[in-house]
């Protein structure tokens, strides 16, 4: 402060500008400081629910099989049912043909396991099989994904009006311009864009065909989806091309199944739809089919044993620390203990529960029995300190008067003293339950990552938890994971918000001061 | 019989006749003291209620049958696995003791489902069968027992119930015990910790294949999963580099925010600021690991790509990874910013007033009083705040599980990837293992430096702060 020294004549004003201009900067950091930290918050929550809102619906097809060609029986296989869905669509698309490629193209529109619902109503009512059944199954996830991201790019203009379309030995077609200029002005518009080159599909009458080349006034083309227009004169029908703003080789989806898309969204045969599989289903190895209901009761389970074990053991211990204890090197001994376990890592007791319930008792792996007893470990020490502090928030004039009553200690605590803390304990509880809901690593160490496809029904049943599945399903391969991964994390937040709303609540309801 | 006994789902049955017969004690016990007395005010000529009559019924019955329980459920897995690996072919026992044990894991959980259905392999299904018996037999000695216990501290019990027996007496000092022993799980939990830790420890050390404490503690090549390679330099450096990054983002934050809520802030900001800045501890760390691999990885990749592009740097100054410990670190020190703003915040609204009135009685401005008065004597409690963060961010796992990559590398450059010892033990400990390969075992000789670390860390702040609280109280 006293290097700079201004001549005396301006020194007072000048120096008492600079001051106020350091308190300015000095409180502006302050503000900046919480600005900051805030926006993280608000950037974290806005790009998982941004990323999140897309999972939230699913794209369903829908197929109806004329004459399920099933044998009288009452239980249908996966295999069966499939097989049944893929005939259907054979039919609906014959162009596929047979070779390898193009049928797998097709089948993979929807996967395998996307007739288990169909299958479970076939095996409630077995009249169905004998009549025609309208299936609606989930697309698959590359080509959900394309729905929901890429269509948006495509650029659909009219080109023409058709003339002649007739097909060549090669299998592919030719078809002419009924109009002057035949398709000059389109081919300089291919032209154009061979610098930025992307895929075309051409449409006409309901038949969707891959641009192959444009020679002058006639298009090549071959059929990838719908029914074939009669070959011969088209009678000015107009022609629309698709640009896809995308080729082949960086996408995960073929050009026969956007075309075959786009014809079965013209039907009216794909309809975007609320994604109630994410609540119904378990885990699934395809993402279109993955739930989050067995790891929402495994999380409950869970919960439910931390709950058991913690909250007593906790409230009692804080009981007798706050009002039975007296001062001995013991008990300072078990207070500077809690303090020091309350700030243990929480992979710490992941290795604990590993070493300890796994490995010396033999407790099975994988179970909310075992995942809960340790969270139930880890959250003790915070419901013993908030529990302490609610009891100590109790004036001793209560006791007092207890005491001086004729009451018994232990009487004056159970019958006065815990019952007015008891809002400051529920909300300390409630407050360290939501910690154990989102608690992942020491739950990875006792083997709750396996792959669960059930519900459990009991808390020795293997199960999972929701943070460890957002932690599976973000290691997930697919491109899908992602926007489920969020949404996810969007229910666990709401499951996490409601328990802190409910503990402010709480404490604003019966919140006493003395 | 004994079979069927040994699959049924054990955890309700024990609990609900245990409660019957707790229920059934204390009614029996405050009738009893209540039949023997008829007459008027009964309570006058008591020594105690009769409610604690019936507690100390409930006591006599249910306590002793409750460790029997206890004791059954802590050893029966043991025991039978003991002696069912006793009891195996010498052909399956002689390829060692991790086929052993993995072949009873499947036996276990196996006989745990309801109904055992028949794999086909003779000695597996015999296996379960027997497993099951023997845990049935187990059940059934430890059912009968804690019966038997029970009954016999019911007649005792009852016989004690006199009209001026000092039931309350009894009834207060073993609830006193039973608070105590509640208190006391928080020191076996640690001592657990601390025991399972070192016995793994040492077992590590001691393996064939293991390494010397000295090549643990300052080898620089890790590859456990892979090799035998167990120098652990490369995990310290790891996380010590995150924590540091992570700091340097949550103590100028964390630390202004709290100056700014204490010093500065109207009450009605604080009321809405303080709790949003809480919310970021309250969000679950594989959240922030999410957020920090999905959005903030591609951003710092971009970012060293950008770097590496301009015409005056190498092409390969930055290692730019997809991800990489700037990632992990930048959003670390997210989560970590409450931990520093609230506990800064209460040492600094800790300092006593007297001392803010005379720094800006003698015409200092806020902030001169604050630079020069304040934050000098909340010093220590600052530090301590920082010290406890700093211990939370070494042990923060998920984020770095997600989001800073799993190469043993020791390098100044953040946006590589790099590994950290909570890392390492989660990807050490994560899918099938069995307890005896040195590569497992190693997870907790981490975990053994990790809480050793940590917990000198918050001795050092708790002492700190007990000691500003003594000065200011």
């Amino acid at each position: 402060m006293s290097e700079r020294r201004p001549s005396p004549a301006v020194a007072p004003a000048a120096r008492l500008r600079e001051r106020r201009n350091a308190e300015r900067r000095f409180q502006l950091y302050g503000q900046a400081a919480i600005g900051i930290a805030i926006s993280f918050l608000v950037i974290l929550l806005v790009s998982i629910i941004f990323k999140a809102s897309s999972a939230f619906t699913q794209h369903m097809v829908d197929i109806t099989l004329d004459r399920p060609d099933f044998a009288e029986q009452s239980e249908f296989t996966v295999t069966e049912v499939n097989l049944a869905v893929r005939d259907r669509l054979t039919e609906l698309f014959p162009e596929a043909g047979a070779e390898r490629s193009t049928r797998a193209d097709l089948f993979s529109i929807t996967t395998r396991l996307a007739v288990l619902p169909l299958r479970e109503r076939l095996s409630n009512d077995a009249s169905l099989a004998s009549q025609p059944i309208r299936a609606r199954l989930a697309l698959s996830d590359d080509l959900d994904l394309y729905l929901k991201n890429e269509i948006g790019r495509h650029r659909s203009v009219r080109v023409g009006e058709a003339g002649r379309l007739s097909r060549t030995d090669s299998g592919l077609f030719r078809l002419t311009d009924a109009g002057p200029d035949g398709f000059v002005i389109f081919q300089d518009q291919v032209q154009a864009i061979a610098a930025d080159p992307q895929d075309i599909l051409i449409s006409l009458g309901g038949a969707w065909f891959e641009l192959e080349r444009v020679s002058g006034a006639v298009l090549v083309l071959s059929h990838l989806a719908g029914p074939l227009p009669d070959l011969g004169e088209q009678a000015s029908a107009p022609i629309r091309a698709t640009y896809l703003n995308s080729i082949s080789d960086n996408r995960r989806v073929s050009l026969r199944q956007i075309a075959i898309m786009l014809h079965l969204k013209e039907r009216g045969d794909i309809s975007r739809r609320f994604n109630g599989s994410l609540f119904k289903n378990a885990d699934s190895t395809y993402p279109e089919l993955a739930g989050v209901a067995a790891a929402l009761i495994g999380s409950l389970f869970t919960m439910l044993v931390t709950a058991l074990f913690a909250l007593p053991v906790g409230v009692l211990a804080a009981v007798y620390l706050e009002e039975f204890a007296r001062k001995s090197r013991l008990t300072s001994a078990i207070e500077v203990n809690i303090n020091n376990l309350a700030a243990v890592p929480s992979i710490i007791f992941g290795l604990l529960g590993a070493s300890v319930f796994l490995n010396t008792f033999g407790l099975p792996r994988s179970v909310p029995f075992v995942g809960g007893l340790v969270l139930g470990l880890l959250v003790l020490p915070t419901i013993i300190i908030a529990s302490r502090a609610a009891l100590r928030a109790v004036p001793p004039s209560v006791r007092d008067a207890a005491l001086g009553l004729g009451a018994s200690p232990t009487q004056a605590v159970f019958h006065h003293v815990l019952p007015l803390a008891a809002p400051g304990i529920l909300t300390g509880a409630i407050i360290a339950m939501a910690r154990a809901l989102g608690e992942t690593a020491p739950l990875l160490l006792i083997g709750m990552v396996a792959f669960i496809s059930e519900v459990p029904s009991s808390p020795n049943d293997e199960a999972t938890v929701l943070p460890v599945l957002i932690y599976k399903w973000f290691s997930g391969a697919e491109r899908a994971w992602e926007p489920m991964t969020s949404a996810v994390i969007l229910i666990l937040l709401t499951v996490l918000v409601a328990m802190n709303l409910i503990a402010v609540l709480l404490r604003r309801r019966f919140e006493r001061r003395w | 019989m004994l079979e069927t006994l040994g699959h049924l789902p054990i955890g309700w049955l024990l609990i609900a006749p245990l409660a019957a017969a707790g229920f059934f004690a204390f009614y029996s016990g405050r009738t009893q003291i209540g039949a023997r007395t008829t007459g008027s005010s009964i309570s006058a000529r008591l020594h105690s209620q009769p409610n604690y009559h019936g507690y100390f019924l409930t006591f006599c019955t249910i306590l002793p049958a409750a460790l029997i329980f206890i004791v059954y459920l802590l050893f029966v897995e043991s025991h039978a696995r003991g002696t069912l690996i006793g009891e195996l072919p010498a052909y399956l026992t002689d390829r060692g003791d991790v086929e052993v044990s993995f072949f009873v894991d499947r036996v276990s959980e196996h006989a745990r489902q309801r109904t055992s259905a028949l794999t086909g392999n003779l000695l597996f299904d015999a296996s379960v069968e027997r497993f099951a018996i023997i845990k049935g037999g187990a059940r059934a000695l430890a059912f009968g027992l804690a019966l038997l216990v029970g009954a016999l501290g019911f007649r005792w019990g009852q016989a004690q119930l006199t009209r001026d027996f000092a039931a309350r007496t009894y009834v207060e000092q073993t609830v006193k015990a039973l608070l105590f022993i509640c208190a006391a799980i928080a020191i076996f939990t640690t001592i657990g910790i601390v025991l399972s830790l070192i016995y793994e420890t040492i077992r590590f050390f001691s393996l064939p294949d293991g390494p010397g404490i000295f090549e643990f503690l300052f080898g620089t090549n890790w590859n456990a999963q892979t090799g035998q390679n167990f120098g652990a330099v490369p995990l310290f450096f790891g996380t010590l580099m995150i924590a540091l990054l992570a700091m340097i983002v949550a103590v100028p934050i964390g630390l202004f925010s709290a100056i700014y809520l204490a010093e500065y802030a109207s009450p009605r900001f604080r009321n809405w600021a303080k709790p949003a800045l809480e919310l970021l501890a309250g969000i679950p760390t594989v959240v922030y690991g999410f957020f920090a691999a999905t959005l903030i990885a591609p951003l710092v990749r971009g970012f060293a790509q950008w770097v590496n592009a301009l015409p005056f740097t190498p092409d390969t100054l930055l290692a730019a990874q997809p991800t990489s410990a700037l990632a992990a670190g930048l959003v670390m020190g997210v989560m970590i910013i409450p931990f520093v703003s609230s506990l800064s915040d209460d040492v600094i609204s800790a300092v006593p007033h007297s001392l803010r009135d005379g720094a800006l009685a003698m015409g200092a401005t806020r902030s001169e009083m604050i630079k020069q008065v304040v934050l000098p004597a909340a010093f220590p409690g600052i530090i301590a705040a920082i010290l406890l963060a700093v211990s939370r961010a070494i042990g923060e796992t998920m984020i770095v599980v997600m989001a800073a990559g799993g190469r043993a590398l020791i390098t100044l450059d953040p946006t590589s990837d790099i590994t950290t010892v909570t890392y390492q033990i989660v990807s050490l400990l994560t899918g099938d293992t069995a307890f005896d390969s040195a590569k497992t075992v190693s997870a907790f000789a981490l975990g053994f430096v990790l809480f050793g670390i940590t917990l000198l860390f918050n001795i050092i702040a708790l002492r700190v702060v007990q000691r500003y609280r003594e000065a200011y109280e």
